[in-house]
């Protein structure tokens, strides 16, 4: 057994698969790679999704890690080899580039494709693995990269994108769906996801060939994104924002639960006893008070100022600190929100109770216009501003909050006027969204400004939400 | 005993017990059986997580042992308890009993009230004891304080309980464990790493079909399809509550109650209180799907 394994290589696969996962930030632990060994032991392997459900039984244990999971391994244990089996059955003479099987890369065999690829994904029913066939003929021919020798070819899905541009197929798939008697703004949908998925299949494809060519391990450590919860809110692409924007609820809701149930722990070790139902519980054990009771807390609640930078590269941080706080209303008091990028404009109005994340964002990014007045970023001039207008939202037992990335374009920082802001209050936090080790650099004030106000990296969700745990209590 | 053959033949058995698994459910559920492992399930609320335990007693005939677990849970509603009453009722009669023979031997009191008879077996004792296959379903762990997952952890892995007057008791057969979460907090790494996990999404339109049309036999195949449609869309919202099946399901039993043949604006503007529970996911569907206000 022992030998077989070594010979097939099977076991070396298995734990390198293991360790780019770790090195993916998933905490897989000994005893669970022994559970995969075990559980592979025990199901067919002819089939690769079920190897693949197995993985995920024993060593994937939070959803937010399934998407870099399952991109390792389709990196690690691909669907298929080469150019596929329908390539290397039609094509056994020569080489991939000899025999007449082989598109090369013209004109018209552009046009060519994109027809049979309008006409697979107009199907009435989507043909999965037609579509994964054709997009692996797609990176083939349109994504190649030769290269100067062996083992320096590479394959670029972007390329290929490219050149082939399903996205402009988008009108002629509407028209081919739409005999169907659906409505246009349906199929224009189905259209999109259709088109979106087979992107999806290109970009995975172009992963799997470089991984042949480079080894596994090489496309792991480059080409993996991290997942959702940790992925930087500056290096995040539109999906990503929408899928951050649905993890914001859910994490806040967590967030909260956690915080209840601390409170309601720590609080009980300190708390004055409640005689009388320490006494009534103790009559269940015939006089004996074997647990007491103690006294509820009186809520400690914090007032909160949020001050953030709206302009155009830190706009979704300041967004998503601003959704996720508000989320969390019920652990603080009270709280008021402005923006700014060189004037400052109240936007509590917005975060009416109930109401819906979509449209408060889309409220926002609308009154981020009073929020400027040549739109140039100028935190010194904002911090002036806010003084002048409304610093009566500052009381002794306020927590200010000011969320950006410190660049003020080289313009006057007014430290004074932000001396006396933080002075007046209890507790005051600076949010920068940048990484520590760029702070200072171009026309970043971030030392000058941390020098004042305590400045706390947060860069992803996880530090977000840790961030407000502290601040909460 | 062996729960399933292969993953295959859980699919098949969970379909005959009324519960349709696609792939990655059906091999999980299979290997949970085989490997002898805890089951951890996880997905959004009424996507199925209970009914899995379920199905799964109904199709190997195995009985059901339920564990809700709530706030405030402890070890004497999980685990075990004494029989408090009945241990003073016992020492106050061998009191009246023995005073002549001037106080009776201590130690066998003792021995004695803390025996079998004296035993209050609580849903995790009870399915480590039972002699018959059992499925041991504890259901929303989130939901428990974290020091009663310690507790759960010597009965996850080792499927033994340790009662320090009586010893330990191990399993004469183990039970099938199902532990079900909403994700409303994480759970401890411990009890993470002792479970094979499972997320249970929603249905593709495909399986929700087939699940109403088996749930709801009375529905018309086209009002189900429209139904199933409209479903999926209100999932690409951004809903505070996303429609699950067992909405889904409510919306069906709704529509037939009010016999209503065609699933058009107007009939979804009007039933739309079935599937969305919110005010914000109402105004918010409306305005995607352009309803006319009911």
């Amino acid at each position: 057994m022992t030998e077989y394994a070594e010979q097939s290589g099977l076991l070396d696969r298995h734990l390198a698969f293991v360790e780019a996962l770790r090195g993916a930030g998933l905490s897989v632990s000994l005893a669970e790679d022994i559970d995969a060994l075990a559980a592979l032991g025990a199901v067919p392997w002819g089939d690769r999704a079920t190897v693949r459900d197995v993985f995920a039984a024993t060593l994937v244990k939070k959803q937010a890690q399934r998407t870099t999971f399952d991109a390792l391994f389709d990196v690690y244990f691909p669907a298929m080899v080469g150019d596929g089996a329908a390539a290397v059955g039609g094509d056994e003479a020569g080489g991939p580039d000899a025999g007449e099987g082989a598109v090369r890369d013209n004109a018209t065999a552009l046009v060519d494709f994109r027809d049979r690829l309008a006409e697979a994904l107009e199907a009435q029913e989507i043909d999965e693995a037609e579509l994964r066939r054709m997009a692996a003929e797609m990176v083939g021919v349109f994504g190649a990269m030769p290269g100067r020798g062996p083992g320096l070819s590479s394959w670029s899905a972007y390329t290929a994108l490219q050149r082939v541009a399903p996205q402009e197929l988008v009108d002629r798939l509407v028209a081919g769906l739409m005999g169907e008697g659906a409505d246009e703004e349906d199929t224009r949908r189905r259209a999109n996801r259709r088109i979106g998925s087979f992107t999806a299949m290109v970009e995975e494809d172009a992963r799997r060939r470089i991984a042949e060519e480079k080894g596994p391990d090489h496309v792991a450590e480059v080409a993996i994104r991290p997942s959702i919860d940790k992925l930087a809110f500056m290096a995040a692409r539109r999906t990503d924002l929408e899928e951050m924007r649905k993890e914001i609820f859910p994490l806040a809701r967590r967030l909260a639960t956690r915080l209840a149930k601390e409170q309601h722990s720590r609080h009980a070790r300190t708390a004055p006893l409640d005689f009388r139902r320490t006494v009534r519980a103790s009559i269940a054990t015939g006089g004996v008070p074997v647990t007491t009771h103690h006294r509820p807390k009186r809520p400690h609640r914090t007032d909160l100022v949020v001050l953030c930078d709206v302009s155009g590269s830190v706009a979704n941080f300041a967004q998503f600190t601003l959704l996720f706080v508000f989320a969390l209303r019920e652990v603080f008091q009270s709280m008021r929100a402005f923006t700014f990028i060189d004037h400052v404009h109240e936007v509590t109005g917005h975060f009416r109770p109930g109401a819906d994340p979509v449209d408060v964002l889309a409220d926002l990014s609308a009154s981020a216009s009073h929020a400027a007045l040549w739109g140039r970023t100028n935190y010194g001039r904002a911090f002036t501003k806010f003084e002048e207008a409304h610093l009566d939202a500052l009381t002794p037992k306020t927590t200010l909050l000011i969320l950006g990335d410190a660049r003020s374009n080289y313009s006057d920082l007014h430290e004074d006027t932000l001396k006396r802001l933080t002075g007046s209050v209890k507790r005051a936090f600076w949010l920068n969204p940048e990484h520590e080790r760029n702070w200072g650099t171009g026309d970043s004030a971030a030392p000058t400004y941390g020098e004042i106000v305590r400045m706390i990296e947060c860069r992803n969700l996880t530090q977000l939400s840790e961030f407000v745990h502290d601040l909460a209590w | 005993m062996t729960w399933f053959d292969a993953p295959a033949d859980a699919a098949a058995r969970l379909a005959t017990a009324g519960y349709l698994a696609d792939a990655a459910t059906a091999t999980t559920t299979y290997l949970a059986g085989a490997l002898e492992k805890p089951l951890l399930l996880e997905g959004p609320a009424g996507v199925g997580k209970t009914e899995l335990a379920k199905a799964v007693s109904r199709a190997t005939g195995a009985d059901l042992v339920r564990l809700q677990c709530y706030e405030g849970l402890d070890e004497a509603r999980a685990l075990y308890e004494w029989n408090y009453k009945k241990q003073l009722l016992r020492i106050q009669a061998t009191n009246a009993g023995g005073t002549a023979a001037g106080g009776v031997d201590w130690d066998a009191t003792h021995d004695d009230i803390f025996s079998e008879e004296f035993l209050l077996t609580r849903p995790l004792l009870t399915a480590i004891r039972r002699e018959e296959p059992t499925v041991l379903l504890i259901d929303e762990v989130d939901k428990t304080d974290i020091e009663v997952e310690g507790l759960l952890l010597e009965v996850l892995s080792d499927f033994q309980v340790t009662i320090p007057e009586l010893g330990t008791v191990a399993a004469t057969r183990r039970p099938f464990v199902v532990l079900t979460s909403n994700a409303s907090r994480e759970l401890s790494e411990a009890v993470k790493r002792r479970c094979l996990y499972l997320h249970i999404d929603y249905p593709d339109a495909a399986r929700e079909r087939q699940i109403l049309q088996q749930q709801v036999p009375d529905l018309d195949g086209r009002i189900a399809e429209q139904l199933v449609a409209t479903v999926a869309r209100l999932r690409e919202l951004e809903l505070k509550k996303a429609p699950s099946i067992a909405e889904s399901v409510d919306w069906a039993r709704t529509l037939i109650a009010l016999e209503i043949r065609d699933l058009d604006a107007k009939a979804i503007a009007e039933t739309l209180g079935a599937v969305l529970k919110h005010q914000s996911d109402h105004e918010r569907a409306v305005k995607e799907l352009k309803l006319a206000r009911a």
